[in-house]
């Protein structure tokens, strides 16, 4: 089969095309090998080249090995396999932007994907492009969208339909939404239209390798923009589940000590009462305590979602946890949060609203609050408990106190901070980072990924 | 086992099942490289039921292993029978230990479990390996052996090659990350929830009695509650469950009250009621 897969793709066009998809794919940090490159070849074999859209989840199957990596690859694959060169016929010349915008609303009425598909190669030919001489031009989704201005055909498609149906039944109210998300896939397929036609003027690899964003859990916490914090998110929710069965598989393993007599007995058996696998008394698992001390400042507002997501998981998993939000001043939180209601952005609220953490200023002070903490909330760190600090260490000039820390360091069993700042950022400007590394245990958890490991490694059994 | 993709749709549909073309792509592929599937989705969208499906279409014999905490070899391959050899080597006093030793590791004495049995016999067979993520990672170890290169080796019996592959469907619900050994072995699909046209097609067939203005509303409303970030997205069967309860209240269209009063037949969390009630402007529960 392989021999076959060898001769009849001799056609190295498709192997360079296929050989440069992956290299991409790797660029974007998912692990492909050449196995899994060597059963995308015959995938193609097996589907043929008529059908794109067969092709495209051919090579999914074959090269993926999660749901993550799938915006990606969609992307690399629009550019390595695209629709067509060029302009197809019937397109081009004058555009006018109004019947343009016209076609757009009926389609849009419609719910019509290939006219959507049609339009978005039309208005990037006619309004995406930019620069004159070679070299600067070039194709622009930003630009396309700005002229067209799609989104503000929601009325007009909104009134076209009801005119057609009818208004007055139920699913009438959800009309306004499903219009939005309409806009949005045709916002996409401009984009993906515009970054189609870039590639052909700079070069596949380029553009696979520069203009791509990246998967969800690479994503920078302080960088991640509104919705891609929305994403990330679905991808964070089921911490508290795999938290769950990771630290179960951690606390089986870490079975040692006495044998359970009853149940070795019952388990030689089978052995004709040879008992050849002793079996180990359970051991009652330690309530460990934990202690989070979370920054809720502005500065690191897109990661304090993720502290909130990371605080409601571990609150669903561990019985004594005390929670401890921070700006200037510290309050305890942990009467706010709701058992098994993951919700950060109202959980946030609602820290802001009822908890006092701000003195008279609101940039974060981690030597005030720090300090505060120790004083008040002494009683809170025993030898027992691990503490999570949770925050970017950027002190606004203000004393870091470091021996309230080091206060911390001796009363508590084991301290943690998770940083979202790049290490190479730590100690730049106000930020407090080093002297505090020296006396903490100290990681960046810049996204989802880090997080995800540091959590399961970190907690105590 | 399949000629086409389009074969595979229009015999999976046969059997009752509506394979979107990312799904009907993949189990040809499957079918046609020889390589298991992992099938990974949120609950509810037809994962063990593609296995089942597959197993109507070509007529084959459906082997199901259903994994859970601390399932192990034994339960998995195989197992002897010591109660039987037991009573073997007391019925016969008479003979030698060489004889004795022969005998009681024989075929007879051998319990065959779902991978062996799956691996054995010329029949065609679907391996159905459901909820993967919920076995234990020495559980994973045997599993790359299995389907690395379908044979078992019995240390008493010798190698167990499959003459016939069995189609191989391993089903996840993402509670645990399986390893990338095991990723690696396996062609990857993600069953996510099917589009609006298709999730009409899957109410009318499973619900026969529906109209299409009520199976639309239906669907028009749970794409609504997909994209509300809820704590769980409703899913196919929940879409099936809730048309299923509207013909049943002898609803003909959908209205503010037949939504308020049966929206807990789509959405299984409090909170999640409330803020779809919110969203859809329903009166307060």
């Amino acid at each position: 089969m392989t021999a076959d897969a060898d001769t009849d793709l001799a056609d190295t066009d498709l192997v360079t095309r296929l050989t440069g998809l992956v290299d991409a794919l790797r660029g974007h940090g998912l692990r492909i090998g050449t196995g899994e490159t060597v059963d995308a070849a015959r995938a193609v074999e097996a589907l043929g080249l008529a059908d794109r859209e067969l092709l495209r989840e051919g090579l999914a199957a074959t090269l993926l090995h999660g749901a993550g990596g799938r915006p990606v690859f969609d992307a690399v694959f629009d550019l390595y396999f695209p629709r067509g060169v060029g302009v197809p016929d019937g397109v081009g010349g004058e555009a006018d932007r109004e019947a343009l915008r016209a076609r757009l609303a009926e389609a849009l009425a419609a719910n019509d994907s290939a006219a959507l598909a049609r339009l978005a190669v039309e208005a990037v030919d006619g309004f995406g492009g930019y620069g004159d001489s070679p070299g600067s031009d070039g194709w622009s989704s930003y630009r396309t969208l700005d002229r067209l201005r799609p989104q503000t055909l929601l009325a007009r498609v909104r009134d076209e339909v009801r005119g057609r149906d009818g208004a007055g039944s139920f699913a009438d109210r959800l009309l306004e939404d499903e219009i939005r998300r309409r806009i949005e896939e045709f916002r996409r397929l401009v984009t993906a239209e515009a970054r189609r036609r870039a590639a052909e003027r700079r070069g596949r690899d380029e553009i696979a390798r520069r203009a791509l964003a990246p998967t969800a859990d690479r994503v920078d916490f302080l960088l991640a923009g509104k919705d891609r914090l929305a994403e990330l998110r679905r991808t964070v929710q089921p911490l508290a589940r795999k938290l769950a069965t990771r630290l179960a598989a951690r606390r089986r393993r870490a079975a040692r000590g006495a044998i359970d007599l009853r149940r070795t007995l019952r388990g030689s058996l089978s052995t004709g009462g040879v008992p050849v696998k002793p079996v180990l008394r359970r051991r009652r698992p330690a309530r460990p305590e934990l202690v989070l001390l979370c920054d809720v400042s502005g500065s690191v507002a897109g990661f304090s979602d993720f502290t909130m997501l990371l605080v409601q998981a571990l609150h669903d998993q561990f019985s004594k946890v005390r929670v401890f939000a921070f700006v200037n001043r510290v309050d305890e939180v942990t009467g706010l949060l709701v058992h098994g209601a993951a919700d950060p952005e109202g959980l946030n609220a609602r820290i802001r609203a009822e908890a006092r953490l701000t003195a008279w200023h609101d940039s974060s002070d981690y030597g005030a609050a720090l300090g505060e903490f120790t004083d008040r909330y002494a009683d809170a760190v025993g030898p027992r408990t691990t503490v999570f600090v949770l925050g970017d260490a950027r002190t606004n000039m203000a004393d870091p106190n470091l021996p309230a820390l080091q206060d911390l360091t001796r009363r508590a069993r084991r301290v943690h901070w998770l940083n979202p700042e790049p290490r190479t950022l730590w100690g730049t400007g106000d930020s407090a980072a080093p002297a505090y590394a020296e006396l903490v245990d100290m990681r960046e958890c810049r996204n989802a990924r880090q997080l995800d490991a540091l959590v399961g490694r970190l907690l105590p059994v | 086992m399949f000629t086409s993709v389009d074969d595979v749709s229009a015999r999976l549909a046969e059997t009752g099942y509506l394979a979107s073309p990312a799904v009907a792509t993949t189990v040809f592929l499957a079918a046609r490289l020889g390589k298991p599937l992992l099938v990974e989705g949120p609950a509810g969208v037809g994962k063990t039921e593609l296995a089942k499906a597959v197993a109507r279409a070509c007529d084959a014999r459906l082997v199901r292993l259903q994994c859970y905490e601390g399932v192990d070899e034994s339960r998995a391959l195989y197992e002897w029978n010591h109660a039987k050899q037991l009573l073997r080597i007391s019925a016969g006093r008479g003979e030698t230990w060489d004889e004795a030793r022969t005998d009681i590791f024989s075929e007879e004495f051998l319990l065959p479990r779902p991978l062996l049995t799956a691996i054995r016999g010329d029949d065609p067979k679907v391996l159905l390996i459901d909820e993967t993520d919920k076995a234990d990672v020495e559980i994973e170890g045997l599993l790359l052996e299995v389907l690395g290169d379908f044979q078992v080796t019995v240390p008493e019996l010798g190698t167990v090659t499959a003459t016939r592959r069995p189609f191989t469907v391993l089903t996840s619900n993402a509670t645990r990350e399986l390893s990338e050994a095991l990723r690696r072995r396996c062609l990857f699909l993600h069953i996510g929830f099917p589009d609006a046209e298709l999730e009409r097609r899957i109410v009318r067939l499973k619900v026969p009695g529906v109209d299409a203005a009520l199976a639309e509303s239906v669907v028009r409303v749970v794409g609504a509650l997909r994209a509300m970030d809820l704590r769980k997205a409703p899913s196919v069967a929940e879409t099936v469950d809730w048309a299923r309860t509207l013909l049943a209240l002898g609803a003909s269209t959908l209205d503010e009250t037949v939504v308020r009063d049966s929206l807990g037949v789509v959405l299984k969390h409090q909170d999640d009621i409330q803020k779809a009630a919110a969203k859809l402007d329903l009166d307060a529960l």
